[in-house]
């Protein structure tokens, strides 16, 4: 990972190149993060994939967190990983609770594709650009967006009733 | 009763021509070959290694498009795990990934100790490094026996089902369970190793070896195997590492990429092994480079048991972990912290953590965000299985319907893990 200082110093050369890009760092339990703009996301994966001496070329993980009642509420968290360093850095884009939408990356990592539509599919949070948004792990006529905090557990209707009925 | 049940043979003219295809069917047309077929197969298929459904567009026997449908073992572990307090969370993120669940406990409460600061005593890490190798060796021994039996090695299941047993005994001696142990806790590991459990594991850890010689000696000389095997699903390192694809199936493609060696967890800065690599990328060094590792997870138990050190098994703080059974009836001190523990659990400061560590299918991460309460505010796994999914189609496009069966059993995803 890199420490803090090293992120400040990763966060000067961004804004040498990406002025405004990043909003903000932050640096706790060993780990990096940079907080991005959302709209500019894709700017700043690009710098830290293409740049000579940066190098995060891996795309471990890409999740989608919800901050309720925080607002922006939604996180796009992207894991990068530099292989070489063997650092790891996130990347966070804020989203707003009405209509989150971002820019898919599934061009620059395809392996963001079953990723992103997961996000989608658990949160609601759109992903433009994307090949094939559709739900992946829910049925395709799934009403709702589960992994949300304000959605219920056991808010899912019982769909056999037999025992019950019977049974009482 | 016996005209009743005339013999077929008897009306068959045995001298009479074989009837051609021609007569059978008609005269194929040029463009019946050449015809695109959409076949389903799938989610309730013995090849498919649990509930996947692959939609598939033949040409002939020839694969040239394929889509992957998942979701049918969707459980909604991620979202009940919101609803519990941290230490209940760990039994369901075990049920995953349902042949590594070791893999998920540490992956799980690594995260959260690494979360909340603590460090676990080295006996705990040594322990851990022990099952989670183990785990490594019977989740190889699943993916070595179904896979062969996909390919008509029939008698490679009950060879490595066995061996794995051996395994599911230790684990049975150790945490009373044989699948999803529940045995490390946040802090270290529940009980220590039972007496006679470490002479059984050497025991095992000197088997081993031989045994994998014997898979060898039955799979690495048979014709049938190699041919369906080499030369089949090459997937270019590269095209590998855009995917996200890791574990054996990238180091099959000649990347020499583990966790174990790139990041400080656990013993394995101490423990000497090697990582196995491919050159080609195909599927026998997919089966080349797991049956190396199982090897290497055998030195890696030898010596961790060798340096196994003393002291506590778990991390001596009453805030996190539960005081030992016997203090409970001297100390009111201990009743007071084992009540909260048990009824409310421990609270964990707002903060969020990425932790991955190497699965037996790659990188295994878990995301945990605390905010506060005594409960995770979310959980989420990066499931190797389900980003190495996304790299089926590179396998298995323009080969054989048999050669994409083959394929998709070194892929070796496990369905639990994918559809969590």
């Amino acid at each position: 990972m890199p420490d803090g200082p090293g992120l400040e110093l990763l966060r000067g050369e961004i804004d040498l190149d990406l002025a405004g890009a990043v909003l903000d760092t932050s640096y706790a339990k060993e780990r990096a993060v940079l907080i991005v703009d959302a709209g500019r996301v894709r700017e700043v994966l690009t710098w830290l994939r293409d740049t000579p001496g940066q190098g995060y070329r891996f795309l471990s993980s890409l999740h989608v967190a919800d901050y309720l009642p925080a607002e922006p509420r939604f996180g796009v968290h992207y894991e990068m990983l530099n292989r070489e360093r063997v650092e790891r850095l996130r990347v966070k884009a804020m989203l707003p609770a009405e209509g989150p939408e971002i820019d898919s990356v599934t061009d620059l990592f395809p392996t963001a594709n079953f990723q992103e539509r997961e996000a989608f599919d658990f949160f609601g949070v759109l992903f433009r650009g994307h090949p094939e948004l559709t739900r992946i792990l829910l049925p395709e006529d799934y009403v709702g967006w589960p992994q949300r905090r304000d959605f219920p557990v056991g808010g899912e209707p019982v769909t056999f009733t037999y025992s019950e009925e019977r049974y009482g | 009763m016996a005209d009743q049940h005339t013999s077929p043979r008897a009306i068959v003219d045995e001298d009479a021509a074989l009837p051609t295809v021609a007569d059978l069917y008609g005269e194929l047309d040029e463009d019946r070959t050449t015809e695109v077929m959409t076949v389903n197969i799938g989610p309730h298929h013995p090849a498919t290694h649990g509930v996947l459904r692959l939609v598939v567009d033949l040409e002939g026997e020839i694969v040239r498009d394929l889509k992957p449908v998942i979701g049918y073992v969707h459980t909604g572990i991620e979202k009940s795990c919101e609803d519990k307090s941290y230490w209940k969370v760990i039994p369901f993120v075990e049920r995953m990934d349902y042949v590594s669940y070791f893999f998920q406990m540490e992956a799980y409460c690594g995260a959260v100790e690494r979360l909340i600061g603590l460090e676990i005593p080295p006996r705990a890490k040594y322990l851990r490094t022990i099952f989670l190798e183990l785990n490594r060796i019977h989740s190889h021994l699943v993916w070595l026996g179904t896979t062969a039996l996909d390919l008509g090695a029939i008698s490679m299941l009950w060879y490595c089902f066995r061996e794995r047993d051996r395994i599911l005994d230790l684990f049975e001696m150790a945490t009373g369970q044989r699948m999803h142990t529940r045995y490390f806790q946040v802090g270290g590991v529940i009980e220590d190793i039972p007496l006679g459990w470490e002479e059984r594991c050497r025991s095992f850890v000197h088997d081993m070896p031989i045994r994998v010689g014997q898979y060898e000696a039955l799979l690495d000389r048979n014709e049938v195997f190699l041919q369906r095997t080499k030369g089949v699903g090459i997937v270019s390192r590269e095209r590998l590492l855009e995917l996200g694809v890791t574990g054996p199936l990238l180091r099959a493609a000649g990347e020499p990429w583990d966790l174990r060696k790139a990041f400080d967890y656990l013993a394995y800065p101490e423990m000497d092994f090697k990582i196995p690599v491919g050159t080609v990328g195909d599927n026998y060094d997919r089966y080349r480079v797991r049956v190396a590792e199982m090897v290497e997870s055998t030195k890696i138990i030898g010596q961790a048991l060798d340096a196994l050190p003393g002291g506590p098994f778990i991390a001596d703080d009453r805030k996190y972990v539960l005081p030992p059974r016997s203090e409970l009836s001297t100390s009111m001190e201990s009743l007071i912290h084992h009540f909260k523990l048990v009824t409310e659990g421990f609270r964990v400061d707002p903060g969020e953590i990425y932790y991955a560590i190497e699965g037996p299918r790659g990188e295994l991460g878990c995301f945990v965000l605390a905010d506060g309460s005594s409960k995770p505010a979310r959980v989420h796994f990066r499931d190797p299985s389900f980003v190495n999914l996304q790299s089926f189609k590179d396998m298995a496009m323009d080969s054989y319907v048999a050669d994409m069966i083959c394929s998709l059993g070194m892929l070796d995803p496990i369905l639990g893990g994918v559809d969590r």
